[in-house]
């Protein structure tokens, strides 16, 4: 166990290459309830949200999920977030924004100041009264589809839905981190432990697997999926992330979008790529990445070694000119000098047979 | 090699002196608990059959999914052999860490190193604490 944004979180339940390939296998779980969660009530919240994101939320329609980012004036990523639209049975409709966990302090005071040009908005952070986990994998939907009041298998990719798992209140969505299909619920926190294990019983036939934080770092790093902290930070816009998909600049105004304009007119100054390093050692973030002249041109920001593929694979910034796929650069693998292959994202994709 | 009958540093390599034509070399290893502790191995680097090495020197390196662990001698002498089938084959360490699992031999120039090492019920005790 390790401390983690002010929660105990497994590294590991058994074995993070156990966990991994129960993932891309069959289905694991995981305990995400780290992740920030918060609830924007009242008239105006749309505005509000749309305001504060790259992403357009005016126009969401209830049971909607859009990823986006939180950027400050500069144009610098303070998280990565998704939003819903969701709405009750009893009909209240809001928006719920899950944000990463070592930014969570930093948003809800990011926000604050806004709030007071949305009177009616009332903002709350359900973090700590509510628990979160995602089921993920190819058997994922199948193990789920038996457990809540609506039918899961109908419920679209990116699409979120306030139901029941037996006469316990959750919030299901059709999203992830770890490039396989599957859900993730939101519960509360007194239930989270029955519905955890209701989960285990549904998929024990399947091999359902609880998974830990290194499984889930794997995970997403195959997918070629950012994390905060690595991939992200406030130096960093979302433009250079490979994000631009998130950004929605025109007719519209944000916190930022006028710094991303110009970024977007200017050309990037380096990009996020995929590595692929020569050989079986694995490449670890703040390896300096050098071209053949042994001059840096950029930075690994995560690596590892990939349990599907067999092989090392890294993310990284690079300047423009090597961020071309096939493009050879070199690594100081903590003074050893490793080649590389540049690589389009993601390493690993599924196969959409569903 | 059982278990039992090894010494061991607190940084979890096993040591094994036998004598060889009037000579002390030792066998180095890590130790199963390490190993498990370790957890997913992915890459191993060691070095080169000539080389010398002081007690508690860095020789090499053991890679897991999660982070990158030095290997340090617990004797001071020469190596004279490198298990150099092992880091392609690093389930070795898993199924036979005192067997099929050695990393080195080092012919000893001295007995400096020997008495930091603990006997298996010390080393029993030392993991115990820590796990």
């Amino acid at each position: 166990m390790v401390p983690f944004a002010g929660y105990e979180m497994p590294i590991q339940y058994g074995s993070i290459v156990q966990e991994h390939q129960a993932c891309r296998r069959s289905a694991a779980v995981f305990d995400v309830s780290h992740m920030g969660r918060l609830r924007f009530d009242g008239e105006g919240s749309a505005q509000l949200l749309d305001h504060l994101l790259s992403r357009r939320v005016i126009g969401m329609k209830p049971g909607q999920v859009r990823y986006g980012l939180i950027c400050n004036a500069d144009g610098g990523v303070l998280d990565d977030v998704l939003v819903s639209r969701l709405e009750t049975p009893s009909g209240t409709d809001y928006h719920l924004m899950v944000v990463n966990a070592s930014n969570r302090e930093k948003i809800l005071k990011w926000i604050q100041p806004h709030l007071a040009d949305f009177p009616k908005v009332t903002m709350s952070d359900r973090t700590e009264v509510t628990a979160m986990i995602a089921v993920q994998g190819p058997e994922a939907i199948g193990i789920c589809s038996r457990l809540f009041s609506v039918d899961i298998a109908g419920l679209r990719y990116f699409r979120g839905v306030v139901t029941e798992q037996f006469s316990k209140p959750v919030i299901v969505s059709r999203t992830g981190y770890t490039g396989e299909d599957g859900i993730e619920i939101i519960v509360r926190a007194e239930d989270a432990l029955r519905v955890w294990e209701n989960l285990m019983l549904a998929g024990r036939d399947q091999g359902i697997t609880a998974a830990g934080l290194g499984a889930r770092d794997t995970l997403r790093m195959e997918a070629g999926m950012p994390l905060y902290g690595h991939e992200l930070s406030e130096q960093i816009n979302p433009l250079e992330a490979g994000l631009g998909f998130a950004c929605d600049l025109d007719d519209r105004s944000f916190v930022g979008d006028d710094a991303l304009r110009a970024a977007r007119q200017r050309g990037a100054t380096r990009a996020r790529v995929g590595l692929v390093p020569e050989g079986r050692r694995p490449v670890r973030e703040a390896c300096a990445i050098l071209d053949a002249e042994g001059q840096t041109i950029g930075q690994v920001t995560s690596g590892g070694p990939s349990p599907t593929l067999g092989h090392p694979i890294a993310m990284g910034y690079v300047q423009p000119a090597a961020a071309e796929v096939g493009t050879t650069v070199r690594i100081d693998n903590r003074g050893r000098v490793q080649e590389a292959r540049v690589t389009a994202l993601p390493f690993y994709k599924r196969s959409r047979t569903a | 090699m059982k278990p039992e009958d090894l010494r061991y540093a607190e940084s979890h390599e096993w040591v094994h002196v036998s004598e060889q034509d009037g000579q002390q070399v030792a066998t180095v290893g890590i130790s199963a608990f390490a190993i498990e502790q370790l957890n997913d191995l992915v890459y191993m680097d060691l070095p080169e059959a000539g080389r010398t090495l002081k007690a508690g020197e860095e020789f090499g390196e053991v890679e897991s999914v999660k982070a990158v662990s030095p290997l340090y001698s617990p004797v001071s002498g020469e190596i004279v052999e490198v298990n150099s089938q092992l880091p392609d084959n690093l389930e070795w360490l898993n199924e036979d860490p005192y067997q099929k699992g050695w990393i080195l031999k080092v012919r000893m120039s001295g007995d400096e190193g020997l008495d930091q090492l603990l006997d298996h019920a010390a080393y029993q005790k030392q993991c115990a604490e820590s796990g």
